[in-house]
Protein backbone atom coordinates (compact mmCIF):
# COMPACT_ATOMS: atom_id res chain seq x y z
CA UNK A 1 0.00 0.00 0.00
CA UNK A 2 1.47 3.15 -1.10
CA UNK A 3 1.21 6.12 1.54
CA UNK A 4 -0.03 9.70 0.83
CA UNK A 5 3.12 10.79 -0.91
CA UNK A 6 5.55 8.15 -2.46
CA UNK A 7 8.63 8.75 -3.94
CA UNK A 8 10.40 5.60 -5.30
CA UNK A 9 14.06 5.69 -6.93
CA UNK A 10 14.10 8.95 -8.14
CA UNK A 11 17.28 10.09 -9.64
CA UNK A 12 17.55 13.50 -11.17
CA UNK A 13 20.74 14.41 -13.20
CA UNK A 14 21.91 17.94 -15.02
CA UNK A 15 23.52 16.35 -18.06
CA UNK A 16 26.38 14.16 -16.58
CA UNK A 17 25.76 15.77 -12.83
CA UNK A 18 23.59 13.71 -10.37
CA UNK A 19 22.05 15.55 -8.23
CA UNK A 20 19.61 13.55 -6.71
CA UNK A 21 20.85 10.17 -6.39
CA UNK A 22 18.01 7.08 -5.64
CA UNK A 23 15.24 8.74 -3.43
CA UNK A 24 13.15 6.74 -1.66
CA UNK A 25 10.27 8.46 0.10
CA UNK A 26 7.00 7.50 1.95
CA UNK A 27 5.05 10.07 3.55
CA UNK A 28 1.79 9.94 5.48
CA UNK A 29 -1.21 12.38 5.50
CA UNK A 30 -1.22 15.55 7.71
CA UNK A 31 2.40 14.78 8.75
CA UNK A 32 4.27 18.20 8.65
CA UNK A 33 7.68 17.43 7.11
CA UNK A 34 10.63 19.14 6.62
CA UNK A 35 13.51 18.82 4.80
CA UNK A 36 17.06 20.30 5.45
CA UNK A 37 20.35 19.40 4.02
CA UNK A 38 23.70 21.46 3.28
CA UNK A 39 23.50 24.26 0.32
CA UNK A 40 23.93 23.08 -3.22
CA UNK A 41 22.95 19.45 -2.12
CA UNK A 42 19.18 19.22 -4.08
CA UNK A 43 16.91 20.37 -1.70
CA UNK A 44 14.52 22.63 -3.75
CA UNK A 45 15.36 20.62 -6.91
CA UNK A 46 13.34 17.66 -4.99
CA UNK A 47 10.65 20.08 -3.90
CA UNK A 48 10.05 21.49 -7.32
CA UNK A 49 10.13 18.16 -8.69
CA UNK A 50 7.34 17.05 -6.31
CA UNK A 51 5.60 20.44 -7.70
CA UNK A 52 6.08 19.90 -11.06
CA UNK A 53 7.95 22.68 -11.54
CA UNK A 54 11.10 20.42 -13.04
CA UNK A 55 10.99 16.89 -14.51
CA UNK A 56 12.56 13.99 -12.33
CA UNK A 57 14.87 12.15 -14.82
CA UNK A 58 14.30 8.34 -13.32
CA UNK A 59 11.89 7.11 -11.03
CA UNK A 60 8.08 7.96 -9.79
CA UNK A 61 6.04 10.13 -7.49
CA UNK A 62 2.80 9.57 -6.86
CA UNK A 63 0.28 11.67 -4.39
CA UNK A 64 -3.01 10.08 -2.71
CA UNK A 65 -1.99 7.26 -5.63
CA UNK A 66 -1.91 9.45 -8.55
CA UNK A 67 1.25 10.20 -10.57
CA UNK A 68 2.31 13.63 -10.17
CA UNK A 69 2.26 15.90 -13.24
CA UNK A 70 2.82 18.94 -14.38
CA UNK A 71 2.31 22.00 -11.49
CA UNK A 72 -1.98 21.64 -10.64
CA UNK A 73 -3.79 22.50 -8.09
CA UNK A 74 -3.61 19.59 -6.13
CA UNK A 75 0.14 21.10 -4.76
CA UNK A 76 -0.36 24.35 -3.43
CA UNK A 77 3.30 26.31 -3.22
CA UNK A 78 4.84 29.06 -1.06
CA UNK A 79 8.22 30.56 -2.23
CA UNK A 80 11.14 32.39 -0.60
CA UNK A 81 9.90 35.42 -2.64
CA UNK A 82 7.49 35.99 -5.76
CA UNK A 83 4.79 34.33 -4.39
CA UNK A 84 2.43 37.17 -4.79
CA UNK A 85 1.31 39.12 -7.52
CA UNK A 86 2.54 42.48 -7.53
CA UNK A 87 -0.83 43.74 -9.71
CA UNK A 88 -3.12 42.60 -7.16
CA UNK A 89 -4.40 44.06 -4.16
CA UNK A 90 -4.00 40.89 -1.08
CA UNK A 91 -7.24 40.74 -1.60
CA UNK A 92 -7.61 39.50 -4.91
CA UNK A 93 -4.37 37.85 -4.54
CA UNK A 94 -6.18 35.50 -2.17
CA UNK A 95 -9.22 35.49 -4.31
CA UNK A 96 -6.77 34.16 -7.12
CA UNK A 97 -7.81 30.43 -6.23
CA UNK A 98 -11.50 30.82 -7.13
CA UNK A 99 -11.46 33.42 -9.82
CA UNK A 100 -8.79 31.99 -12.00
CA UNK A 101 -10.62 29.27 -12.36
CA UNK A 102 -13.94 31.27 -13.18
CA UNK A 103 -14.91 32.35 -16.82
CA UNK A 104 -15.77 36.61 -16.93
CA UNK A 105 -18.99 36.54 -15.87
CA UNK A 106 -18.86 34.00 -13.52
CA UNK A 107 -16.31 35.36 -11.48
CA UNK A 108 -18.40 38.92 -11.35
CA UNK A 109 -21.49 37.04 -10.42
CA UNK A 110 -19.60 35.17 -7.69
CA UNK A 111 -17.04 38.29 -6.40
CA UNK A 112 -19.11 39.03 -2.58
CA UNK A 113 -18.71 34.97 -2.16
CA UNK A 114 -15.11 35.12 -2.90
CA UNK A 115 -14.29 38.13 -1.08
CA UNK A 116 -15.85 36.76 2.00
CA UNK A 117 -13.90 33.73 1.69
CA UNK A 118 -10.94 35.34 1.14
CA UNK A 119 -11.11 37.50 4.42
CA UNK A 120 -11.51 34.65 6.28
CA UNK A 121 -8.27 33.31 5.14
CA UNK A 122 -6.62 36.86 5.58
CA UNK A 123 -8.54 37.41 8.77
CA UNK A 124 -7.48 33.79 10.14
CA UNK A 125 -3.41 34.76 9.16
CA UNK A 126 -3.80 38.30 10.28
CA UNK A 127 -4.08 40.51 7.34
CA UNK A 128 -7.47 41.62 7.26
CA UNK A 129 -6.73 45.43 7.87
CA UNK A 130 -4.58 44.78 4.63
CA UNK A 131 -6.57 43.29 1.95
CA UNK A 132 -6.59 46.07 0.04
CA UNK A 133 -3.49 46.85 -0.49
CA UNK A 134 -0.44 45.92 -2.90
CA UNK A 135 1.68 43.32 -1.85
CA UNK A 136 5.09 45.50 -2.33
CA UNK A 137 3.07 47.97 0.76
CA UNK A 138 3.60 44.56 3.05
CA UNK A 139 6.54 43.60 5.38
CA UNK A 140 8.56 40.61 4.24
CA UNK A 141 6.25 38.78 6.86
CA UNK A 142 3.13 39.76 6.11
CA UNK A 143 3.64 38.85 2.29
CA UNK A 144 4.55 35.86 3.12
CA UNK A 145 1.36 35.32 5.63
CA UNK A 146 -0.79 36.24 2.21
CA UNK A 147 1.07 34.00 0.13
CA UNK A 148 0.30 30.81 2.88
CA UNK A 149 -3.75 32.49 2.74
CA UNK A 150 -3.49 32.03 -0.92
CA UNK A 151 -2.34 28.62 -0.80
CA UNK A 152 -4.80 27.44 2.03
CA UNK A 153 -8.07 29.09 -0.02
CA UNK A 154 -7.75 26.34 -2.70
CA UNK A 155 -7.39 23.73 -0.16
CA UNK A 156 -4.44 21.67 -1.66
CA UNK A 157 -3.95 17.88 -0.94
CA UNK A 158 -0.21 19.02 -0.33
CA UNK A 159 1.35 22.11 1.04
CA UNK A 160 4.77 22.55 -0.28
CA UNK A 161 6.97 25.39 0.87
CA UNK A 162 10.34 26.16 -0.18
CA UNK A 163 12.58 28.36 1.93
CA UNK A 164 9.33 30.77 3.12
CA UNK A 165 10.84 32.46 6.24
CA UNK A 166 14.14 32.29 4.29
CA UNK A 167 14.31 36.25 3.48
CA UNK A 168 12.83 37.01 6.78
CA UNK A 169 14.85 38.60 10.29
CA UNK A 170 15.09 36.11 12.95
CA UNK A 171 12.20 37.50 15.01
CA UNK A 172 9.89 37.47 12.21
CA UNK A 173 10.93 33.59 11.34
CA UNK A 174 10.19 32.81 14.86
CA UNK A 175 7.18 34.59 14.40
CA UNK A 176 6.28 33.08 11.26
CA UNK A 177 7.19 29.26 12.37
CA UNK A 178 5.10 29.35 15.56
CA UNK A 179 1.94 30.50 13.42
CA UNK A 180 2.54 28.13 10.79
CA UNK A 181 2.36 25.33 13.74
CA UNK A 182 -0.72 26.54 14.91
CA UNK A 183 -2.32 27.00 11.81
CA UNK A 184 -1.15 23.13 10.89
CA UNK A 185 -2.54 21.83 14.20
CA UNK A 186 -5.81 23.44 13.98
CA UNK A 187 -6.27 21.99 10.50
CA UNK A 188 -4.06 19.33 9.91
CA UNK A 189 -2.44 19.41 6.33
CA UNK A 190 0.38 17.64 4.88
CA UNK A 191 3.44 20.24 4.53
CA UNK A 192 6.34 19.40 2.94
CA UNK A 193 8.58 22.33 3.86
CA UNK A 194 12.49 23.11 2.66
CA UNK A 195 14.63 24.80 4.62
CA UNK A 196 18.73 25.50 5.19
CA UNK A 197 18.01 25.99 8.65
CA UNK A 198 18.33 22.72 10.84
CA UNK A 199 16.90 24.47 13.86
CA UNK A 200 13.70 25.44 12.03
CA UNK A 201 13.14 22.16 10.08
CA UNK A 202 13.90 20.85 14.01
CA UNK A 203 11.06 23.28 15.67
CA UNK A 204 8.25 22.79 12.72
CA UNK A 205 8.34 18.81 11.57
CA UNK A 206 6.58 16.31 12.61
CA UNK A 207 8.76 14.42 10.51
CA UNK A 208 12.58 15.54 9.86
CA UNK A 209 14.20 14.38 6.24
CA UNK A 210 18.03 15.06 6.04
CA UNK A 211 19.05 15.00 2.59
CA UNK A 212 23.26 15.24 1.95
CA UNK A 213 25.56 14.63 -0.72
CA UNK A 214 28.38 13.84 1.79
CA UNK A 215 27.43 9.73 2.71
CA UNK A 216 30.05 6.85 1.06
CA UNK A 217 28.40 3.41 -0.65
CA UNK A 218 30.29 0.59 -2.35
CA UNK A 219 30.83 2.35 -5.38
CA UNK A 220 34.13 3.61 -3.13
CA UNK A 221 35.43 6.81 -2.54
CA UNK A 222 36.72 7.70 -6.26
CA UNK A 223 33.05 7.51 -7.36
CA UNK A 224 32.52 11.55 -7.91
CA UNK A 225 29.27 11.53 -9.62
CA UNK A 226 27.26 10.99 -6.67
CA UNK A 227 24.62 12.96 -5.77
CA UNK A 228 22.23 13.40 -2.84
CA UNK A 229 20.48 10.62 -1.05
CA UNK A 230 18.14 10.82 2.23
CA UNK A 231 20.48 10.19 4.84
CA UNK A 232 18.32 10.70 7.75
CA UNK A 233 14.87 11.14 9.01
CA UNK A 234 13.04 11.25 12.27
CA UNK A 235 10.39 11.18 13.75
CA UNK A 236 9.93 14.28 15.85
CA UNK A 237 7.15 15.61 18.57
CA UNK A 238 4.58 17.30 16.91
CA UNK A 239 2.59 19.54 19.32
CA UNK A 240 3.25 23.29 19.06
CA UNK A 241 6.26 24.45 21.26
CA UNK A 242 7.25 27.33 23.11
CA UNK A 243 10.15 29.07 21.43
CA UNK A 244 12.25 27.66 24.51
CA UNK A 245 12.01 24.58 22.97
CA UNK A 246 14.90 25.77 21.18
CA UNK A 247 17.10 26.11 24.31
CA UNK A 248 16.55 22.62 25.83
CA UNK A 249 19.93 20.40 26.24
CA UNK A 250 17.24 17.64 24.53
CA UNK A 251 16.89 20.08 21.44
CA UNK A 252 20.75 20.99 21.05
CA UNK A 253 21.65 17.24 21.47
CA UNK A 254 19.55 16.49 18.39
CA UNK A 255 21.36 19.45 16.46
CA UNK A 256 24.55 18.41 17.03
CA UNK A 257 23.77 14.86 15.99
CA UNK A 258 22.11 15.80 12.66
CA UNK A 259 25.06 18.33 11.62
CA UNK A 260 27.84 15.53 12.26
CA UNK A 261 26.14 12.96 10.68
CA UNK A 262 24.54 15.14 7.52
CA UNK A 263 26.46 17.94 6.94
CA UNK A 264 29.64 17.33 7.60
CA UNK A 265 31.92 16.60 4.78
CA UNK A 266 34.77 15.30 6.62
CA UNK A 267 31.85 12.55 8.22
CA UNK A 268 30.65 10.33 5.36
CA UNK A 269 28.28 7.29 6.54
CA UNK A 270 27.78 4.71 4.73
CA UNK A 271 24.32 3.86 3.03
CA UNK A 272 23.52 1.00 5.32
CA UNK A 273 24.27 3.29 8.32
CA UNK A 274 21.91 5.93 7.69
CA UNK A 275 19.48 6.84 10.85
CA UNK A 276 16.48 6.10 9.06
CA UNK A 277 14.31 5.34 12.46
CA UNK A 278 10.74 7.17 10.74
CA UNK A 279 8.48 4.20 10.98
CA UNK A 280 7.22 5.67 7.23
CA UNK A 281 10.66 5.45 6.11
CA UNK A 282 12.06 2.95 3.59
CA UNK A 283 15.12 2.37 1.17
CA UNK A 284 15.41 0.69 -1.65
CA UNK A 285 19.29 0.06 -2.79
CA UNK A 286 21.27 -0.95 -5.85
CA UNK A 287 23.52 -3.71 -5.78
CA UNK A 288 26.08 -1.08 -6.30
CA UNK A 289 25.58 1.25 -3.53
CA UNK A 290 25.37 -1.37 -0.87
CA UNK A 291 26.64 -5.32 -1.97
CA UNK A 292 25.90 -6.71 1.10
CA UNK A 293 21.87 -6.99 1.16
CA UNK B 1 25.46 70.09 9.05
CA UNK B 2 24.15 71.74 5.42
CA UNK B 3 24.20 70.24 2.15
CA UNK B 4 25.78 71.96 -0.81
CA UNK B 5 22.78 73.76 -2.84
CA UNK B 6 24.72 73.05 -6.31
CA UNK B 7 27.94 71.42 -6.39
CA UNK B 8 29.16 67.91 -5.68
CA UNK B 9 28.15 64.65 -5.02
CA UNK B 10 25.93 65.65 -1.81
CA UNK B 11 24.10 68.28 -2.91
CA UNK B 12 20.51 69.04 -2.90
CA UNK B 13 19.04 71.36 -5.13
CA UNK B 14 16.05 73.32 -3.85
CA UNK B 15 12.74 73.08 -6.12
CA UNK B 16 12.87 76.84 -6.88
CA UNK B 17 16.14 76.16 -8.10
CA UNK B 18 15.29 73.31 -9.88
CA UNK B 19 13.33 75.15 -11.34
CA UNK B 20 15.20 78.14 -12.23
CA UNK B 21 17.91 75.86 -13.76
CA UNK B 22 15.76 73.88 -15.96
CA UNK B 23 14.44 76.84 -17.72
CA UNK B 24 17.39 78.56 -18.07
CA UNK B 25 18.97 76.71 -21.24
CA UNK B 26 15.29 77.73 -22.83
CA UNK B 27 16.29 81.24 -21.75
CA UNK B 28 19.38 80.66 -23.42
CA UNK B 29 18.31 79.75 -26.72
CA UNK B 30 15.51 82.21 -26.80
CA UNK B 31 17.80 85.20 -25.86
CA UNK B 32 20.58 83.87 -28.78
CA UNK B 33 18.12 83.64 -31.36
CA UNK B 34 16.74 86.99 -30.65
CA UNK B 35 19.91 88.14 -30.92
CA UNK B 36 21.28 86.48 -34.22
CA UNK B 37 17.21 87.54 -35.89
CA UNK B 38 17.64 91.33 -35.19
CA UNK B 39 21.76 91.52 -36.32
CA UNK B 40 20.66 89.45 -39.55
CA UNK B 41 17.50 91.73 -39.84
CA UNK B 42 19.03 95.32 -38.77
CA UNK B 43 21.31 94.07 -42.62
CA UNK B 44 19.03 92.87 -44.47
CA UNK B 45 15.10 93.77 -43.39
CA UNK B 46 13.83 91.08 -45.68
CA UNK B 47 16.31 88.17 -44.14
CA UNK B 48 13.64 84.89 -44.32
CA UNK B 49 16.01 82.71 -42.48
CA UNK B 50 15.75 83.78 -38.85
CA UNK B 51 11.96 85.47 -38.76
CA UNK B 52 11.34 87.70 -35.90
CA UNK B 53 8.76 87.00 -33.37
CA UNK B 54 6.18 89.65 -34.71
CA UNK B 55 6.93 87.21 -38.44
CA UNK B 56 6.52 83.99 -36.18
CA UNK B 57 3.13 85.62 -34.21
CA UNK B 58 1.85 86.16 -38.05
CA UNK B 59 2.60 82.76 -38.90
CA UNK B 60 0.37 81.03 -36.70
CA UNK B 61 -1.86 83.64 -37.02
CA UNK B 62 -1.80 82.63 -40.97
CA UNK B 63 -1.78 79.04 -40.65
CA UNK B 64 -3.40 78.18 -37.22
CA UNK B 65 -6.15 81.29 -37.02
CA UNK B 66 -7.01 81.98 -40.88
CA UNK B 67 -8.59 79.93 -43.98
CA UNK B 68 -6.13 79.40 -46.43
CA UNK B 69 -7.14 81.35 -49.20
CA UNK B 70 -6.63 78.65 -51.97
CA UNK B 71 -8.12 76.32 -50.09
CA UNK B 72 -10.64 77.76 -47.28
CA UNK B 73 -9.14 75.12 -44.64
CA UNK B 74 -6.90 76.27 -41.12
CA UNK B 75 -3.30 74.38 -42.56
CA UNK B 76 -2.21 73.57 -39.06
CA UNK B 77 -4.93 71.79 -37.75
CA UNK B 78 -5.61 70.21 -41.09
CA UNK B 79 -2.41 68.97 -41.53
CA UNK B 80 -2.38 67.86 -37.73
CA UNK B 81 -5.22 65.83 -37.63
CA UNK B 82 -4.00 64.41 -41.20
CA UNK B 83 -0.73 63.42 -39.40
CA UNK B 84 -1.70 62.35 -35.41
CA UNK B 85 -4.20 59.85 -37.55
CA UNK B 86 -1.46 58.24 -39.34
CA UNK B 87 0.40 58.56 -36.40
CA UNK B 88 -2.05 56.93 -34.07
CA UNK B 89 -3.13 54.09 -35.71
CA UNK B 90 0.41 52.77 -36.74
CA UNK B 91 1.13 53.16 -33.08
CA UNK B 92 -1.29 51.34 -31.76
CA UNK B 93 -1.49 48.79 -34.20
CA UNK B 94 2.21 47.83 -33.66
CA UNK B 95 1.49 48.25 -29.84
CA UNK B 96 -1.44 45.20 -30.09
CA UNK B 97 0.65 43.02 -32.14
CA UNK B 98 3.68 43.74 -30.36
CA UNK B 99 2.40 42.98 -27.22
CA UNK B 100 0.36 39.58 -28.45
CA UNK B 101 3.74 38.48 -30.29
CA UNK B 102 5.76 39.54 -27.87
CA UNK B 103 3.79 37.31 -24.91
CA UNK B 104 3.41 34.81 -26.44
CA UNK B 105 6.31 33.99 -28.17
CA UNK B 106 8.07 34.11 -24.39
CA UNK B 107 5.32 31.85 -23.10
CA UNK B 108 5.88 29.29 -25.63
CA UNK B 109 8.54 27.72 -26.80
CA UNK B 110 7.09 26.15 -29.82
CA UNK B 111 5.75 30.23 -31.47
CA UNK B 112 9.38 31.44 -30.51
CA UNK B 113 11.25 28.87 -32.56
CA UNK B 114 8.96 29.68 -35.14
CA UNK B 115 8.98 33.40 -35.03
CA UNK B 116 12.27 34.68 -32.94
CA UNK B 117 14.80 34.65 -36.24
CA UNK B 118 12.18 36.07 -38.27
CA UNK B 119 11.63 39.13 -35.92
CA UNK B 120 14.80 39.64 -35.16
CA UNK B 121 15.53 39.72 -39.12
CA UNK B 122 12.59 42.42 -40.09
CA UNK B 123 14.28 44.69 -36.98
CA UNK B 124 17.61 44.85 -38.83
CA UNK B 125 15.90 46.10 -41.94
CA UNK B 126 16.46 49.78 -42.03
CA UNK B 127 12.48 51.28 -41.99
CA UNK B 128 13.46 54.05 -44.30
CA UNK B 129 15.36 51.44 -46.80
CA UNK B 130 12.06 50.03 -47.88
CA UNK B 131 9.77 53.02 -48.01
CA UNK B 132 10.29 53.12 -51.87
CA UNK B 133 9.08 49.59 -51.65
CA UNK B 134 6.08 50.74 -49.94
CA UNK B 135 5.25 53.46 -52.30
CA UNK B 136 6.01 51.35 -55.24
CA UNK B 137 3.74 48.42 -53.76
CA UNK B 138 0.83 50.01 -51.74
CA UNK B 139 0.86 53.46 -53.61
CA UNK B 140 1.22 56.95 -52.23
CA UNK B 141 -2.09 56.23 -50.30
CA UNK B 142 -2.39 56.42 -46.01
CA UNK B 143 -1.67 53.05 -45.79
CA UNK B 144 1.47 53.30 -47.00
CA UNK B 145 2.55 55.60 -44.48
CA UNK B 146 0.81 53.80 -41.64
CA UNK B 147 2.63 50.84 -42.64
CA UNK B 148 6.26 52.21 -42.49
CA UNK B 149 5.39 53.27 -39.13
CA UNK B 150 3.84 49.86 -38.18
CA UNK B 151 7.03 48.02 -39.48
CA UNK B 152 9.70 51.20 -37.97
CA UNK B 153 8.73 50.43 -34.48
CA UNK B 154 6.22 47.16 -34.06
CA UNK B 155 9.85 44.83 -34.09
CA UNK B 156 11.80 47.22 -30.79
CA UNK B 157 8.35 46.80 -29.39
CA UNK B 158 8.04 42.67 -29.59
CA UNK B 159 11.34 42.39 -28.92
CA UNK B 160 10.99 44.78 -25.40
CA UNK B 161 7.68 43.37 -24.98
CA UNK B 162 9.37 39.78 -24.87
CA UNK B 163 12.00 40.47 -22.41
CA UNK B 164 9.99 41.91 -20.02
CA UNK B 165 7.94 38.66 -20.13
CA UNK B 166 11.38 36.81 -20.05
CA UNK B 167 12.31 38.67 -16.85
CA UNK B 168 8.70 37.59 -14.76
CA UNK B 169 10.44 35.23 -12.82
CA UNK B 170 9.07 31.44 -13.48
CA UNK B 171 7.98 30.95 -9.79
CA UNK B 172 4.42 33.39 -10.29
CA UNK B 173 3.98 30.99 -14.18
CA UNK B 174 3.88 27.87 -11.23
CA UNK B 175 2.17 29.37 -8.60
CA UNK B 176 -0.71 30.47 -10.51
CA UNK B 177 -0.85 27.09 -12.23
CA UNK B 178 -1.65 25.65 -8.72
CA UNK B 179 -4.37 28.22 -8.00
CA UNK B 180 -6.23 26.34 -10.61
CA UNK B 181 -5.48 28.64 -14.01
CA UNK B 182 -5.13 26.68 -17.34
CA UNK B 183 -2.24 27.80 -19.18
CA UNK B 184 -4.16 30.63 -21.42
CA UNK B 185 -5.20 32.19 -18.15
CA UNK B 186 -1.76 32.06 -17.00
CA UNK B 187 -0.60 33.92 -20.53
CA UNK B 188 -3.83 36.18 -20.12
CA UNK B 189 -4.67 36.95 -17.09
CA UNK B 190 -1.58 36.60 -15.36
CA UNK B 191 1.14 37.98 -17.51
CA UNK B 192 -0.73 40.03 -19.30
CA UNK B 193 -2.11 42.30 -17.09
CA UNK B 194 1.48 42.96 -15.65
CA UNK B 195 3.13 43.56 -19.09
CA UNK B 196 0.65 46.26 -20.23
CA UNK B 197 2.24 49.04 -18.27
CA UNK B 198 6.18 47.90 -19.44
CA UNK B 199 4.51 48.44 -23.18
CA UNK B 200 3.12 51.76 -22.50
CA UNK B 201 6.76 52.65 -21.44
CA UNK B 202 7.82 51.43 -24.21
CA UNK B 203 5.41 53.11 -26.94
CA UNK B 204 6.98 56.29 -24.83
CA UNK B 205 9.82 55.45 -25.86
CA UNK B 206 9.44 54.86 -29.36
CA UNK B 207 7.43 57.80 -30.27
CA UNK B 208 10.20 59.62 -31.06
CA UNK B 209 10.85 57.17 -34.17
CA UNK B 210 7.48 56.99 -34.96
CA UNK B 211 7.74 60.63 -35.76
CA UNK B 212 10.69 60.08 -37.74
CA UNK B 213 8.87 57.81 -39.60
CA UNK B 214 5.72 59.90 -40.43
CA UNK B 215 7.76 63.21 -41.70
CA UNK B 216 9.89 60.95 -43.90
CA UNK B 217 6.99 59.72 -45.45
CA UNK B 218 4.57 62.73 -45.58
CA UNK B 219 7.72 64.57 -46.82
CA UNK B 220 7.94 62.40 -49.86
CA UNK B 221 4.33 61.65 -50.91
CA UNK B 222 1.16 63.00 -49.33
CA UNK B 223 -1.35 66.01 -49.88
CA UNK B 224 -1.55 66.82 -46.32
CA UNK B 225 0.38 66.54 -43.00
CA UNK B 226 2.67 68.26 -40.38
CA UNK B 227 5.91 66.69 -42.31
CA UNK B 228 4.23 67.68 -46.10
CA UNK B 229 3.76 71.41 -45.04
CA UNK B 230 7.02 71.77 -43.77
CA UNK B 231 8.64 70.15 -46.61
CA UNK B 232 7.00 71.86 -48.80
CA UNK B 233 7.04 75.59 -47.65
CA UNK B 234 10.78 75.14 -47.79
CA UNK B 235 10.60 75.94 -51.19
CA UNK B 236 9.85 78.98 -50.19
CA UNK B 237 12.28 79.45 -48.12
CA UNK B 238 9.26 80.35 -45.04
CA UNK B 239 11.11 79.44 -42.25
CA UNK B 240 8.34 81.52 -40.03
CA UNK B 241 6.19 78.71 -41.11
CA UNK B 242 8.68 75.70 -40.37
CA UNK B 243 9.49 77.20 -37.29
CA UNK B 244 5.67 77.05 -36.01
CA UNK B 245 5.17 74.07 -37.38
CA UNK B 246 8.71 72.39 -35.48
CA UNK B 247 7.62 73.94 -32.10
CA UNK B 248 3.68 72.31 -32.47
CA UNK B 249 4.96 68.96 -33.39
CA UNK B 250 7.57 69.12 -30.33
CA UNK B 251 4.71 70.46 -28.00
CA UNK B 252 2.05 67.27 -29.72
CA UNK B 253 5.07 65.04 -28.39
CA UNK B 254 5.65 66.37 -25.49
CA UNK B 255 1.61 66.07 -24.65
CA UNK B 256 1.66 62.26 -26.10
CA UNK B 257 4.65 61.40 -23.96
CA UNK B 258 2.97 63.06 -20.83
CA UNK B 259 -0.46 61.88 -21.10
CA UNK B 260 1.08 57.82 -21.60
CA UNK B 261 2.91 58.52 -18.57
CA UNK B 262 -0.01 59.76 -16.47
CA UNK B 263 -2.13 57.42 -17.36
CA UNK B 264 0.87 54.40 -15.87
CA UNK B 265 1.25 56.49 -13.11
CA UNK B 266 -2.50 56.84 -12.63
CA UNK B 267 -3.61 53.15 -12.91
CA UNK B 268 -0.60 51.17 -12.25
CA UNK B 269 0.84 52.28 -9.04
CA UNK B 270 2.34 49.12 -8.37
CA UNK B 271 4.20 49.60 -11.86
CA UNK B 272 5.63 52.96 -10.73
CA UNK B 273 6.51 51.94 -6.62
Amino acid sequence: MKNFLHIEDLYKQYGNKVILDNIDLSVKKGEICTLVGPSGCGKSTLLRIILGQELQSRGDISIDGKDVGFASSDRGIVYQRYSLFPHLSVLENVMLGHTLEDGFFERRKNRKKYEKEAMFYLEKVRLGEHAHKYPHELSGGMQQRAAIAQALLKKPKILLMDEPFGALDPDTREDMQLFLLELWEENPMTIFFVTHDLEEALFVGSRLLVLSQYYMDDRGKQAKDRGAKIVGDYLLDANVKSTDFKQSQEFKKLVKKIRSSGFDPENEQHVRDFNLNHPDSYQTLEDYEDSSQ
Amino acid sequence: MKRPSFFGLHAEVSKGLKWFLGLLPFAFIVVFYLIASDIRHKENEYDKLLPTPSQIVSAVDRVAFSEDKRTGEYLLWKDSAASLKRLIIGVVLAAILALLLGLNMAMFDGLNSFFYSFITFISMIPPLAILPILFISFGVDEFAKIFLIFIGIFPVLTRDIYISVKKIPKEQIIKALTLGASQLTVVYRIILPQIFPRLLDAVRLSLGSAWLFLIAAEAIAASEGLGYRIFLVRRYLAMDVILTYVLWITLIGFLLDFTLRMIVKKFYPWYVK
